[in-house]
C-alpha cells in the first residue's frame, strides 16, 4: 500500500497562539522579536503585520515605523516546539503516527486513515477546519512522500493534494525553497537562474551532486520518492490499541461506561486470541474542545477478563471530566504478557479457590488505595528485629528461608520503640517496675536478657538487652535496655512491643 | 402432644439458623479449632466459619492478645490452603511473631490503607472474594449498617471475617455472629519455676447468635489451644526471682 503523508504548516504559529490567549490581538498587527547581535529583530509576525510590509529580519525600530500600532512580544526559544508537541498530541485523533517538524510544522502518516473522514479532501478539510476552530491558520499538503507534502503545503498555490505517484509534476512549478534546502544553496540556485524545481529536475544525478552537493540530491530524490525518508513518531504506537471515534460527543456516565466496556471487550477478545494478557493499560479520552485526559490501570497478573479490567477503570471514572463531551476514546495496552490458562500462585491450594480471584482483588484494592499499601512479608536472615521481615510486592514469591521459630517475638511491635522510665535493682536484671504513658507497671516475672547486637555490616550502634516482662495484671511486654557497660553511659529503657 | 411440639420447635430453630447464615455442618466437614469447651457455646457445637467475629480491645495489650488468639484460629483455616488478608490503617502487628501461632506470615497479605474509611471498603471487597481463607480487619468504628454489609458479603462467599476493634469507647449493636474480648492473664509455669510462661488469656464470648456466651481461660502451648485445669492463678513466690 503506498504511503500517504500530510504536512501541516502553521504559518503564524506563535502569533496565533498569542491571539488565542488574548482575543484583542486578533485585530492588531503582532510580531515576535528576538535579540541578534545586540539588535532586536522581528522573528515572526501575524497576517496583519505581514500585510503592512513587515518581514522577518527587520529591526524592531523599523517595524514600529511601518506599523505604529504593532504589538511586540519577545520570543522564548523552544516555545514553538512545545506548542507543536501539544498540537501533535491533538492530531493523534487522526492518526497514531504524528511527528513534530520544527520550526513550524507537523507531519502525519495518514496511510489508511483518510477514509474515516470521507476521503482525502474530506480529511484535509476536517483537519484544517478543526485547527481553524482552535484558532490556528494552517496550510496542509498531502502526497506520497514527506518531502513533496512539505513542499506543497508551503509553496503550492493550489493542488494541495498530490495524487499518488504525481510528485514530479507537482514539484515542477515550485520554487527551490520547497525542497528544504539551506540558505546558501538557495542563493546559489537563484544566482544561476533556477527559479523553479522544474528547471533542474531533469539534470542527471551526478551533475547535480557535483554542482550542489549530496544533500540537495538527497532532498530532491526524497521528495520524488526515490530515496527513503522515515517519520519518527511522537509516540511509539503500541501494538495493541483500540480506538473508538464517536459520531456524537458523549458526556453522561452511563454512556461513557458502555463505551469503555465495549472498547475493553474488543481489546480483550484480541488479546485472548493471541494468548496474551494485559498488565497495564492507558485509556485516553479526547474532548471536543481539544483537551484530553488519561486513566491508567495496572494488574498483578496478565488478565483478559473484560469485567475485571472494566472494574479497575470504573474506580477512576470520577476523574473523567467530559466537559462539553468526549468524541474519541483510545485504549492502549501498554504492557502485555503471555497469559497461561491456569495461574499457579504459591497459595493456590484451597479447593475451589482460584488465585486469579485474589490477584483481581489486589488489583481493585491497589487501584483504590495505592499499590504501595499492599505488603507481604518474607523472612530475612537478620536478627535485628526491625529487619527480620522483608517487604515484597511479588505475590508469587516463596520464602527462601524458614521463619525462625526459636525466638519469642511480640505480636504487636512498636515502631519506633518508645522510651520508658524503668527501675532495675541489679544491672543485668529486668526492671522491677516501669512507667509508660503515665501508667506504672510492677513486673512480677521476666525472661531475659536476650542480647541482640546491631548488625555492624549494616549499621553501627550498641546492643540491646531484651526482656520479656509480665506485670501484675498479666500483661506481657517486650522491653529492652541500652548498653550499660560502656563508660559514661547510663542504661536507658524502651518498650518495643506487646506479647499476646 | 408435647413431643410433637418440641419437634416443631427444634425444627424451627434449625431453620432459623439456616436463615441467619449458619449452615448445618456435615460431620465429615466438621473442623475443630481446638477450642474445646468454647466450641460448645456455638450453635451445632462448631466454631462458625463463614461468619463475622467481632473482637473488642480497649488497650494495646488486649490487641496483642487478640492477635495471638486470631492467629491460632486462622492456623486451622489456612490448613486447607488459601491466604489471609489483614486490613488495617494503624498496623502494629509484627509478622514474624505469627509463626509461633502456627501461621506462616508469608501467607498473609497486609493491606495498610492510609485512611480509616478505606478499611471497611477494602474489607468488604476482600470478604466478597471466595479464594481467601480469612479477612482480619482492624478498625475503630463499625456501625450496624456497615456490619450488615460485611455480613451480606460473607453470606455469598463464606469467608470468615474477624473485626478487631481497637480503642472502643462505646459498644454499639452490630450484625456480627459473635463478640469476643481476649485479655492476657498471668502466665504460669510449674510451681517454683522462674520466668514467663506460655501465653494465657481470658477469653470472653460476650455475645453469640443462638449460642451461650461464656468466659474461659485459654493457654497457647505446643502450637495448640490448651485449657489449663486449675482456674486459680498461683501467687508469685515471695522473693521475686528473674531468669
Amino acid at each position: 500500500m503506498p504511503k500517504r503523508f500530510v504536512s501541516i504548516w502553521f504559518k503564524y504559529l506563535l502569533t496565533d497562539r498569542e491571539a488565542i490567549r488574548l482575543k484583542s490581538l486578533r485585530e492588531l498587527p503582532v510580531a515576535f522579536t528576538e535579540a541578534d547581535h545586540g539588535r532586536m529583530l522581528v522573528m515572526t509576525m501575524n497576517a496583519l503585520a505581514e500585510q503592512s510590509g513587515i518581514r522577518p529580519g527587520i529591526t524592531v525600530a523599523d517595524a514600529r515605523v511601518i506599523a505604529p500600532g504593532i504589538q511586540l512580544f519577545e520570543h522564548k526559544p523552544g516555545r514553538n516546539i512545545k506548542l507543536l508537541k501539544g498540537l501533535a498530541e491533538w492530531c493523534l485523533r487522526y492518526t497514531p503516527l504524528v511527528m513534530v517538524d520544527p520550526p513550524d510544522g507537523l507531519l502525519l502518516d495518514v496511510t489508511g486513515c483518510t477514509h474515516l473522514k470521507g476521503g482525502e479532501a474530506g480529511f484535509l478539510k476536517d483537519l484544517t477546519g478543526r485547527l481553524k476552530g482552535l484558532g490556528y491558520t494552517t496550510r496542509p499538503g498531502m502526497a506520497d512522500t514527506i518531502g513533496c507534502a512539505w513542499a506543497v503545503a508551503r509553496c503550492a498555490e493550489s493542488g494541495l493534494i498530490v495524487p499518488p505517484g504525481a510528485q514530479r509534476n507537482a514539484l515542477m512549478p515550485l520554487p527551490p525553497a520547497s525542497l528544504r534546502l539551506g540558505l546558501d544553496l538557495l542563493i546559489k540556485l537563484r544566482e544561476l537562474g533556477f527559479y523553479q524545481v522544474g528547471s533542474f529536475i531533469h539534470l542527471p544525478k551526478s551533475v547535480l551532486k557535483r554542482r550542489f552537493g549530496g544533500n540537495m540530491v538527497l532532498r530532491l530524490y526524497q521528495a520524488l520518492g526515490q530515496e527513503a525518508e522515515f517519520l519518527l513518531p511522537l509516540k511509539e504506537p503500541v501494538p495493541y490499541t483500540e480506538r473508538l471515534a464517536l459520531l456524537e460527543p458523549i458526556r453522561t456516565r452511563e454512556v461513557i461506561e458502555n463505551t469503555v466496556h465495549g472498547l475493553i471487550d474488543t481489546l480483550c477478545k484480541r488479546l485472548y486470541g493471541e494468548g496474551l494478557g494485559l498488565r497495564s493499560a492507558l485509556l485516553t479520552y479526547c474532548r471536543i474542545d481539544g483537551k484530553s485526559g488519561h486513566l491508567t490501570i495496572g494488574t498483578n497478573h496478565p488478565s483478559q477478563r473484560t469485567d475485571h479490567l472494566f472494574k479497575l477503570f470504573a474506580l477512576q471514572f470520577d476523574q473523567i471530566a467530559p466537559g462539553l463531551g468526549i468524541e474519541l476514546f483510545i485504549l492502549d495496552a501498554t504492557k502485555t504478557e503471555p497469559a497461561s490458562d491456569k495461574q499457579n500462585l504459591l497459595w493456590n491450594g484451597k479447593p475451589g479457590a482460584d488465585s486469579e480471584e485474589i490477584a483481581e482483588l489486589l488489583d481493585n484494592v491497589g487501584a483504590r488505595v495505592g499499590k504501595d499499601h499492599i505488603h507481604r512479608y518474607l523472612p530475612q536472615e537478620h536478627h535485628w528485629p526491625e529487619r527480620a521481615a522483608g517487604n515484597t510486592t511479588d505475590l508469587a514469591k516463596s520464602p527462601e528461608s524458614e521463619w525462625p521459630e526459636d525466638k519469642i517475638r511480640p505480636v504487636q511491635l512498636l515502631e519506633p520503640p518508645e522510651p520508658i522510665e524503668a527501675m532495675a535493682l541489679t544491672p543485668d536484671y529486668a526492671p522491677r517496675q516501669f512507667v509508660y504513658r503515665h501508667e506504672r507497671h510492677i513486673i512480677v516475672q521476666a525472661d531475659g536478657p536476650e542480647r541482640i547486637n546491631h548488625e555492624w555490616w549494616i549499621e553501627d550502634g550498641g546492643y540491646r538487652d531484651y526482656y520479656v516482662a509480665e506485670d501484675e495484671e498479666g500483661m506481657r511486654y517486650w522491653l529492652f535496655g541500652t548498653p550499660n557497660d560502656l563508660p559514661g553511659q547510663t542504661r536507658r529503657w524502651f518498650i518495643h512491643g506487646y506479647f499476646p | 402432644m408435647t413431643a410433637t411440639k418440641n419437634e416443631i420447635i427444634t425444627k424451627l430453630r434449625a431453620d432459623l439458623l439456616g436463615w441467619e447464615g449458619f449452615r448445618p455442618v456435615a460431620p465429615e466437614e466438621r473442623q475443630s479449632f481446638g477450642l474445646g469447651p468454647i466450641e460448645n457455646a456455638f450453635p451445632n457445637q462448631v466454631f462458625p466459619t463463614g461468619a463475622l467475629h467481632e473482637f473488642i480491645s480497649t488497650r494495646p495489650e488486649f490487641t496483642a492478645a487478640i492477635g495471638g488468639f486470631i492467629a491460632g484460629i486462622i492456623q486451622t483455616l489456612l490448613e486447607k490452603g488459601g491466604v489471609c488478608v489483614w486490613v488495617s490503617y494503624t498496623r502494629r502487628i509484627y509478622p514474624p511473631a505469627l509463626k509461633r501461632f502456627g501461621v506462616n506470615p508469608d501467607r498473609i497479605i497486609f493491606i495498610d490503607v492510609a485512611r480509616e474509611k478505606d478499611v471497611l471498603w477494602v474489607t468488604e471487597e476482600a470478604l466478597k472474594c471466595g479464594g481467601i481463607a480469612a479477612v482480619i480487619c482492624e478498625t475503630r468504628l463499625l456501625s450496624f449498617m456497615e456490619s450488615r454489609r460485611l455480613q451480606l458479603a460473607i453470606e455469598q462467599s463464606q469467608v470468615t471475617g474477624f473485626i478487631l476493634r481497637k480503642d472502643v469507647k462505646q459498644l454499639n449493636t452490630t450484625a456480627c455472629t459473635a463478640r469476643w474480648t481476649v485479655k492476657p492473664l498471668r502466665s504460669k509455669l510449674r510451681p517454683g519455676m522462674p520466668g514467663v510462661g506460655y501465653p494465657r488469656w481470658q477469653v470472653d464470648l460476650l455475645k453469640v447468635k443462638n449460642g451461650q456466651p461464656g468466659s474461659w481461660t485459654l493457654e497457647w502451648k505446643n502450637s495448640a489451644f490448651q485449657h489449663p485445669q486449675t482456674a486459680a492463678i498461683q501467687q508469685p513466690v515471695s522473693d521475686r526471682r528473674y531468669a
